[in-house]
């Protein structure tokens, strides 16, 4: 056997790519762990997931930088298309580098700034929450799983945003942010989901392929623009960049790590990812440039006039988000050389920025830029950091940004918008130009100047680790500021994948004398000008209107919440006699519409001989309903008639051959009763007349309709001869269940997923009444009842001696029955359910006559364990299947000889019923149980004796007195 | 000749069903209903017998026993409830 070592490596490499993405969602759990043992643990078992998952990234890197592209695929959903595919090429590396990298410097930046009061467990759960939706974005090869982590991020980077629950800044903005960049993702969805059919794959590396047939379809405008509506939300592009400086109430370390690699440049991404999919077509162009020139250019102006250090750089980087978004929009290749370069420097030195400002905010207790300056002689690193970062943001020579923007500004300037040769150039340059304003009034507001005596709080350097992440940051800064060439290898690593071409980047300083160099001069000129002219033109700035985002925003959510309040205030007003008019309405019309259809053939059966006992019992029935009508407002009465129509329903099973289900009709009857009886205790005796004549009628209209439609309904099934299921469930009964009674296997076997399902709810059922019980019991429903009385005239014989001797004499014979009914439930009526409501019923009994006190005394197992123990039985049983290889809940069954006892059966299936009987005691006993403690809870005394009067004892004394 | 006494006692029977519903629906007392509804409860069970026996299958025995052991105990608890109000004290 030869082994192919290539391919073994490869097939190793790629199954790295889950491991990565899984990794720090396994690693959020650590954290609220770890913050036991102290602050500095818990962040260093925050960064090493993010270490591990960067080695194997970087262990993938050599093969991505040969052009190789890894993928690994899991079955997930293939019915909908939708696997957990990943795929790992240049573009992807590069942003999860970045993700991963950036993440690391955050860690420790983080550990630094947050304060002791912040749950810092907390903080690092978030942060590696999104750091792993954020990985799975740039890594998915499956568009519907990149939607699933897309939606990730905007739920993830909601709990950072809002990390600091006290602030309604905090909260508002992460809510804010949800807003825009959730509604965006919809659109998103329903773009992706176009673009899916027209190419008849969900999987990226097909779609990217078929550029050409993308283009040429009728839907790839909507699919474009429902597409771009997603990566403008997120990458808050105009009219959508409000969120972003709202975002900023965030802890820094949160705003440096969302805008400046991940979050707001996941639309970014997503933008170059689709670039070989959608760009290249005039609308592409007009919509994409158009939307990031206006929002570099908008974002610039803003930014020279924010004094909240957050807020100029929240707005430098809606600017900066504009000028990558109108590069993509360019659709060329040297455009998008330029992008993903300055994708690299931005991250670089707007992380750097941000961090500085958060070190200046943590010294000097304010970012206020008027209240500060002068910092560069009270913290010299901080101040070389940040001037370093901030002279790259504006594009200065020697600093990288310098060098990705003279790329920009030669793309511009040879870039005509409709016919226009210098509209574009023109714009560029005066972005530019606020952006060298805004980066020089960074400097010197904050770093420059004179020393001053009124900081908040007088500052100083950081300790160190502090400032080294930003300064590792500062150092990359210079050194592909003066040595571009380094990046090279990963700049045309990234533009290969993202135009799907070879690429050739040729980074350099030096251009040579052309339009671009004369643009960037101009620039930095004209943004020392106009730093110059701060004062007067902030003047004119503030006294200016302009329009208030956030207000405009709230005002527009206002709004959308009146106007669905209204529709929904108008179908749900809380009457639920008027919801089940609407429904019941709806179903006959409904109903009627299909009858319509004429689907319906001729009768195929015969009216059947009507036996005497089944026309009393009919007679029964609709004279006991008309009665229930009549009498509802004395509720007892109405109690009383109900046990007629219950009597005669179990009746009519028993007649149509379905005694297990009277069985269980007439116990669920008593149980109900019983409920009702000891709630109608504590409530009116009787129902007051409310409604009008009018409302009566029409509701009688549309009762009497709902009945006749039902009657009709299963008139017209029982003339016809139909198929169903039933025949398979007969056939199948004892050959795959082992059993005769074919209900109880439906229920133990074929359907046992379903029972489970449901003992689970009735458990939860019965568990939520106790609970709702406990707290109206404890709120001041209590209060009311201790203080309400019930003296009605009663009866002074509290516990009837006959009723306690014969209840004593019930019980054995009672749960002898439910054995019975439980054991021969497989082949005969009976199984677990109905002999759980048999014994539960032989209970109560003994608590109706003896009292709850004298009964719970004797209570050896809790009702809670037993739903508790029912549950786990059942699970059990069918977690036994995995042990013999099979699905969760297959059943087995055998045949067991025992002298002297008949051959029986033994079946898995009746150890899961077992469970049901457990659990339904449980639950049914816990109900009523919870329901009688309201009246230990109005005040009434319990009996400690068995019954009222004990002739036993009158015996004993009688004894006592002779001796 | 079993057949014309099973049509007798049926018919005998459902009407007794009948009267019984007369009772629960007319009163007087509260009591009246409550014996009523559990007459009606005996009737039920004595029916069923009867169809059994008219079928000639013991399925029917079997649920009567059934149904005259569960039948019983609402009546109890609507005694308890007119009489003390609270059925489980």
């Amino acid at each position: 056997m030869i082994l192919d070592l290539a391919e073994w490596r490869m097939s190793i490499d790629s199954s790295f790519l889950p491991i990565i993405s899984l990794l720090p969602f396994l690693g959020a759990l650590v954290p609220g762990l770890m913050i036991r043992a102290g602050r500095t643990a818990c962040a260093t078992f925050t960064a090493l997931p993010t270490f591990l998952a960067l080695v194997m990234l970087l262990i993938l890197a050599p093969g991505v930088m040969r052009g190789e592209v890894y993928t690994a695929e899991i079955a997930w959903l293939p019915q909908l298309g939708l696997s957990a595919s990943f795929f790992l090429d240049g573009l992807g590396l590069l942003f999860a580098v970045m993700i991963l990298g950036v993440g690391l410097l955050i860690t420790l930046y983080a550990r630094f700034y947050l304060s002791k009061d912040d749950p810092m467990g907390q903080f690092y759960t978030y942060l590696l929450l999104f750091q792993g939706a954020m990985l799975g974005i740039v890594l998915s090869d499956n568009i519907l799983l990149l939607l699933v982590f897309w939606e990730l991020t905007s739920l993830s980077s909601f709990l950072l945003i809002g990390y600091w629950k006290h602030l309604p800044e905090g909260r508002q903005g992460a809510r804010m942010a949800l807003a825009v960049t959730g509604a965006g993702g919809l659109a998103m969805i329903g773009g992706m989901l176009i673009l899916g059919n027209i190419v008849g794959s969900y999987n990226l590396t097909d779609i990217l392929a078929a550029g050409d047939q993308i283009k040429a379809s009728d839907w790839y405008v909507p699919a474009l623009i429902l597409i771009l509506l997603g990566a403008f939300t997120k990458s808050a592009q105009f009219p959508f960049h409000f969120w972003l400086p709202h975002a900023m109430a965030a802890p820094t370390p949160v705003s440096a790590y969302l805008h400046s690699a991940t979050m707001v440049k996941a639309g970014v991404f997503l933008m170059a990812r689709m670039w070989p999919a959608l760009a290249g077509t005039e609308i592409w162009f007009y919509l994409v440039a158009t939307v990031g020139l206006i929002t570099m250019v908008l974002g610039a102006v803003i930014a020279l006039f924010k004094d909240d250090l957050k807020a100029l750089l929240a707005f430098s980087t809606v600017s900066h988000l504009g000028l990558l978004t109108m590069l993509l929009g360019f659709g060329t290749k040297a455009a998008a050389i330029a992008a993903v370069f300055h994708i690299i420097n931005h991250l670089t030195f707007k992380a750097a920025l941000f961090m500085t400002a958060g070190i200046v905010d943590h010294e000097a207790h304010t970012r206020d830029i008027k209240r500060l300056g002068g910092l560069a002689r009270l913290m010299p690193v901080t101040a070389t950091i940040g001037t370093v970062a901030a002279l790259s943001m504006a594009g200065i020579p020697l600093f990288n940004g310098f060098i990705s923007k003279e790329m920009m500004l030669e793309e511009a300037s040879h870039t005509y918008w409709f016919q226009n040769p210098w509209i574009v150039p023109a714009l560029a340059t005066l972005g530019a130009l606020f952006s060298v304003a805004y980066s020089l009034r960074f400097i010197f507001h904050v770093f420059g100047g004179p020393v001053r005596d009124d900081y908040p709080h007088h500052p100083h350097d950081p300790p160190f680790g502090m400032y080294a992440a930003p300064a590792l940051l500062a150092v990359l800064v210079v050194v592909i500021g003066i040595a571009p060439f380094l990046a090279e290898p990963v700049v045309k690593m990234a533009a290969n994948a993202v135009t799907g071409a070879e690429t050739k980047p040729y980074l350099k300083i030096w251009h040579g004398i052309n339009p671009a160099l004369f643009m960037s001069v101009g620039a930095i000129l004209g943004g020392a000008v106009l730093l110059a002219l701060h004062r007067p033109l902030d003047r004119a700035w503030i006294a200016a209107p302009r329009p208030e985002a956030k207000v405009i925003f709230d005002g527009l959510v206002a709004t959308v919440v009146r106007w669905t309040r209204g529709i929904s205030e108008a179908l749900h007003n809380g009457a639920i006699s008027r919801y089940l008019a609407y429904f019941v309405t709806a179903t006959v019309i409904v109903g009627f519409a299909a009858y319509q259809g004429g689907a319906l053939g001729a009768p195929t059966r015969e009216m059947l001989p009507v036996p005497i006992p089944v026309f009393f019992g009919w007679l029964l029935l609709i004279i006991a309903t008309a009665t229930v009508v009549i009498l509802h407002r004395q509720r007892f009465l109405a109690l009383v008639v109900i046990g007629v129509v219950g009597l005669m329903v179990s009746a009519g099973f028993v007649y149509l051959s379905a005694p297990d289900l009277a069985l269980t009709q007439i116990s669920v009857e008593t149980v109900t009763i019983m409920l009702l009886l000891l709630a109608l205790h504590f409530l009116p005796k009787e129902t007051p007349a409310e409604s009008t004549g009018l409302r009566i009628g029409s509701d009688a209209v549309v009762a009497v309709a709902a009945g006749l439609a039902v009657g009709l309904l299963a008139f017209a099934f029982m003339m016809r001869d139909f198929d169903s299921i039933s025949a398979y469930h007969l056939a199948n009964s004892y050959k795959g269940g082992g059993g005769t009674n074919v209900v109880n296997v439906i229920l133990v076997d074929f359907r046992g997923y379903d029972t489970y399902g449901e003992i689970i709810v009735l458990g939860i059922a019965g568990l939520a009444i106790f609970a709702l019980m406990e707290a109206l019991l404890s709120g001041p429903a209590g209060a009311r009842l201790r203080n309400s009385s019930y003296d009605l005239d009663r009866s002074r014989d509290r516990h009837p001696l006959m009723m306690v001797v014969v209840t004593r004499l019930m019980l054995p014979i009672a749960i002898m029955v439910g054995v019975y009914i439980f054991l021969r439930g497989h082949n005969q009526p009976g199984g677990g359910f109905v002999a759980g409501l048999v014994v539960s019923i032989a209970l109560l009994m003994q608590y109706m006559a003896s009292g709850f006190a004298w009964t719970t005394r004797r209570q050896k197992i809790k009702y809670h364990t037993l739903i508790g123990l029912g549950v786990l039985v059942a699970g059990l049983t069918g977690a036994g299947a995995w042990l013999a290889g099979r699905p969760f809940l297959t059943s087995a069954f055998g045949y067991v000889h025992l002298e002297p006892i008949e051959e029986f059966e033994l079946a898995t299936a009746a150890l899961f019923d077992l469970g049901v009987f457990l659990c339904v005691l449980g639950a049914v006993m816990l109900m009523l149980y919870s329901l009688s403690r309201m009246a230990r809870h109005a005040g009434e005394t319990v009996n400690k004796e068995p019954m009222g009067y004990d002739p036993s004892r009158a015996v004993e004394s009688l004894r006592k007195k002779a001796e | 000749m079993i057949e014309y006494a099973l049509i007798f006692a049926l018919t005998c029977f459902g009407a007794g069903l009948l009267f019984n519903l007369w009772r629960i629906v007319r009163g007087p007392g509260r009591a009246d209903r409550i014996l009523a509804l559990d007459t009606m409860v005996i009737n039920v069970i004595a029916l069923l017998v009867l169809f059994g026996i008219s079928k000639g299958t013991a399925v029917y025995f079997e649920a009567s026993m059934l149904v005259a052991m569960v039948g019983f105990v609402s009546t109890v608890a609507y005694c308890r409830f007119i009489l003390r109000g609270d059925i489980i004290e």
